[in-house]
């Protein structure tokens, strides 16, 4: 094909030369041209060429890295990027595909230094070419700190990182709602750390996936679903250790969001030490691991128990110095002069109250003397008006059938009546 | 922001009205029945967080997500 090229050159020299010169000079050369064409080369067609050169460059260039200036810098509502990547000497066209362009960590803008790496491909409709890129990488720094720098700027604008919005943590949660891997090891940290200082509180586990495709959506539902469940007092939000890629869901904007919406205050808890993420200058608490989290989160309970005992001590002696210094006032008012005037009151009033019995009960029991007295005189009088005292001087009582007979005609011949004497009766009949 | 919802009979709220207690009972401005009866309760609620703090096994929760649609909030106590 290096032929066909050559001959197009040729043919446009001449082209210009006919321009400039006379007529006969074109003549001669068109006779030329046809000479040519007849002898060695059939004609192609505009449509012919260009797929050999398509197929040339395609073939050629599967896969390049340039490097260069992003200018022209345009995104398609249709998601796909168009851009030139120039340098001083030259430029060429460039398309990212949606697909590609989605998973772009960073916002690329005009006059960035890029190195572009993708396929050359020809437009044949406009006789075009340009590199189709499938990877662009910010030259200088990663991506991904770019993208975060990016973001980080633009919350802290925003003031999702004031420390005047960050809210208290409760000093003694019930319950500790954790987002995180199910499979990880900061849930292990955590039910171990928790477990050892303060296991009275409640562990609330919402598995999300951590890294990946899809993982920072998932991370941020799952903070507005622990805030509608509500039930917790403080959340952790995090994962192990690992490269920036793999924390890189910690640093996505829609996580950032979320947190900075939740109603219920969160701890952050992504890797390491070192490893700080967007998701940490949101939190209300950045911990720089899962354990430290937990830590940071609940008391150690020996030391909680040593400050009770502690109150209770407290309490204790408050209340005992309380009743002392009562006691002292009430000892000081019963020994006192005002106090003991009604005492000395008393003691006179009981004694004049013994006396006043002593006088009662002498009185009284001189009268019961006498009465008792009166009552046996009575006694010997009411016992010489009795029938039975008759009796004993010789009288008896005639009964008949019980009823005592006072005169004679109660009786008739053959009746029997009782006769009573003072030692007992005696049957007797009348004649 | 919510209120924080300090529930009765929860660690925090206990501690703090024991706070509150022995506050009161050091400043010895309170009547002494006051001082007596508040006394009382804090020996209650003292021992009552004492207890608490004893427990030693570490309660977890997982909320579950309901196959294909909406998050659903279920309790499965775990172990």
């Amino acid at each position: 094909m290096p032929l066909v090229h050559t001959k197009i050159t040729t043919k446009k020299h001449n082209h210009c030369a006919a321009l400039n010169n006379v007529s006969y000079i074109a003549e001669k050369v068109e006779r030329r041209q046809r000479r040519e064409m007849s002898s060695e080369q059939q004609v192609l067609t505009v449509t012919d060429i260009t797929r050999q050169i398509k197929s040339s460059l395609e073939q050629r260039f599967t896969r390049v890295w340039v490097q260069g200036e992003i200018s022209n810098f345009k995104r398609h509502t249709s998601g796909h990027l168009y851009f030139t990547l120039k340098d001083e000497g030259a430029q060429i066209s460039a398309a990212m595909w949606r697909s590609r362009a989605g998973s772009l960590l960073f916002q690329p803008e005009d006059g960035m230094k890029v190195i572009a790496r993708g396929g050359i491909t020809v437009y044949p409709p406009r006789g075009s070419y340009q590199i189709d890129v499938d990877q662009l990488t910010p030259l200088g720094i990663g991506e991904l700190q770019i993208a975060f720098e990016r973001l980080k700027k633009k919350l802290a604008a925003e003031g999702l990182f004031d420390e005047g919005r960050k809210r208290p943590l409760p000093r003694y949660p019930s319950a500790v709602g954790i987002i995180t891997s199910e499979t990880g090891a900061a849930l292990q940290d955590v039910r171990t750390v928790l477990g050892r200082r303060f296991p009275s509180v409640e562990l609330v586990l919402l598995p999300v996936r951590v890294q990946g495709a899809g993982a920072s959506e998932e991370i941020a539902r799952a903070i507005q679903d622990m805030n509608r469940y509500g039930k917790v007092d403080v959340i952790i939000v995090g994962r192990g250790g690992g490269s920036l890629e793999d924390l890189w869901a910690f640093n996505e904007e829609i996580v950032a969001r979320a947190i900075y919406a939740s109603e219920i205050p969160i701890v952050s808890a992504v890797g390491h030490e070192i490893d700080f993420t967007i998701a940490d200058f949101v939190a209300d608490l950045r911990a720089p691991t899962p354990s430290a989290a937990a830590e940071m989160i609940v008391p150690d309970r020996f030391e909680l128990l040593e400050v009770i005992r502690n109150y209770e001590y407290t309490m204790r002696q408050a209340l005992t110095q309380r009743i002392a210094v009562h006691r002292e006032r009430v000892a000081s008012l019963v020994g006192s002069y005002a106090f003991n005037r009604p005492k000395d009151m008393l003691r006179e009033f009981v004694q004049r109250l013994d006396e006043l019995q002593r006088m009662m009960s002498g009185t009284v029991a001189h009268r019961m003397e006498r009465t008792a007295q009166d009552a046996e005189s009575l006694k010997k009088r009411l016992l010489a008006l009795s029938p039975q005292g008759a009796l004993k001087r010789g009288y008896a009582i005639v009964r008949k059938n019980g009823v005592p007979v006072t005169h004679v005609h109660q009786l008739v011949r053959n009746d029997e009546a009782s006769v009573e004497f003072q030692d007992g009766k005696v049957i007797t009949k009348v004649q | 922001m919510a209120a924080k919802k300090t529930q009765k009979g929860s660690m925090e709220g206990s501690l703090k009205r024991l706070e509150e207690i022995v506050e009161s009972l050091e400043e010895g401005k309170v009547s002494l029945d006051e001082a007596v009866k508040l006394y009382e309760e804090g020996i209650q609620l003292s021992k009552d967080c004492a207890e608490k703090l004893k427990a030693t096994e570490l309660k977890i929760k997982k909320l579950a997500k309901s196959v294909g649609g909406d998050f659903e909030i279920a309790e499965t106590d775990e172990e």
